[in-house]
């Protein structure tokens, strides 16, 4: 029995989701709920840390498709982190790179919003 | 596919996705001595996934009782995975490879699995028999 979970850390207004074990089309709602219960909540700047993600198919890569148009429209992004090579391989063939923020470490990429955030302050002076 | 020391196994289970890893975990057992490399069995198994979710989503609809029969065989030239249901009709060519900029615009995410499948295997092909049965055939050489 394949298994896998998700942990969410506030960081600052970064919400990181650290996903773990095994993404499929049996365990993608998991991964769903959360998305849907930050949205919910007004928080759209994510970060997804896969430091522990053993595997994902597309039924786990649609879940960032089905989502991140939304967070996007609401000034937010979903960034993604530490992955490993395979799962790296795997969003690079469907193109992902070219659509999604990819660190490889998660300081970088809640930094890179808060970097964003100060940008957009100098802006409105 | 010659008849030279040729390995065979063959699993049988409910269409729910509940059942993806174990079907994972018999094509990465059974083909642990086929002579691929990791990430090459890695990919094989990544494939059948896909496969079995199209048939769990599309072929059944989302019904748990349908049967998926996975085949598994292998010489030292190449590996062959034929899966069969007994769910509705599913015309691949009506399947677009994935525009993944289109996509986001439309905010749709099918298609990336029939997509990874071709990508990760030498050959895929559909065989149909309407009203009786849907065969997806992967192979892969082994050098």
């Amino acid at each position: 029995m394949a298994e896998f979970s998700t942990a969410i850390i506030d960081r600052g207004d970064v919400s990181v989701i650290n996903v773990s074990g095994y993404l499929d089309a049996h365990t993608a709602p998991t991964l769903e709920s959360n998305f849907t219960e930050l949205i919910d909540n007004n928080k759209f700047k994510i970060v997804v840390n896969f430091k522990d993600l053993a595997y994902i198919s597309s039924a786990g890569l649609g879940v960032f498709m089905a989502y991140v148009e939304k967070i996007r429209d609401n000034a937010g992004d979903i960034k993604l982190t530490n992955m490993n090579e395979k799962v790296y391989n795997i969003f690079d063939l469907l193109g992902f790179p070219l659509l999604y923020e990819i660190f490889s470490t998660e300081d970088e990429a809640v930094n890179k919003f808060n970097k964003s955030d100060k940008v957009g302050n100098d802006e409105s002076k | 596919m010659g008849t030279t020391n040729l390995n065979k196994s063959e699993i049988s289970v409910k269409s729910r996705t509940e059942n993806l890893s174990l079907i994972r975990d018999f094509v990465s057992s059974k083909t642990s001595d086929a002579g691929l490399a990791k990430d090459e069995i890695e990919n094989v198994m990544l494939a059948v996934d896909e496969a079995c979710t199209n048939i769990i989503k599309h072929a059944y609809n989302s019904f748990p009782d349908g049967e998926i029969v996975i085949k598994l065989e292998y010489n030292s030239d190449k590996l062959l995975v034929t899966i069969i249901d007994h769910g509705s009709t599913f015309d691949p060519n009506g399947i677009p490879d994935p525009d993944l900029q289109k996509y986001y615009r439309d905010g749709r995410v099918g298609g990336l699995g029939m997509f990874l499948m071709k990508t990760l295997m030498d050959d895929v092909k559909y065989i149909t028999v309407p009203g009786k049965y849907n065969q997806v055939l992967l192979s892969k050489r082994i050098n």
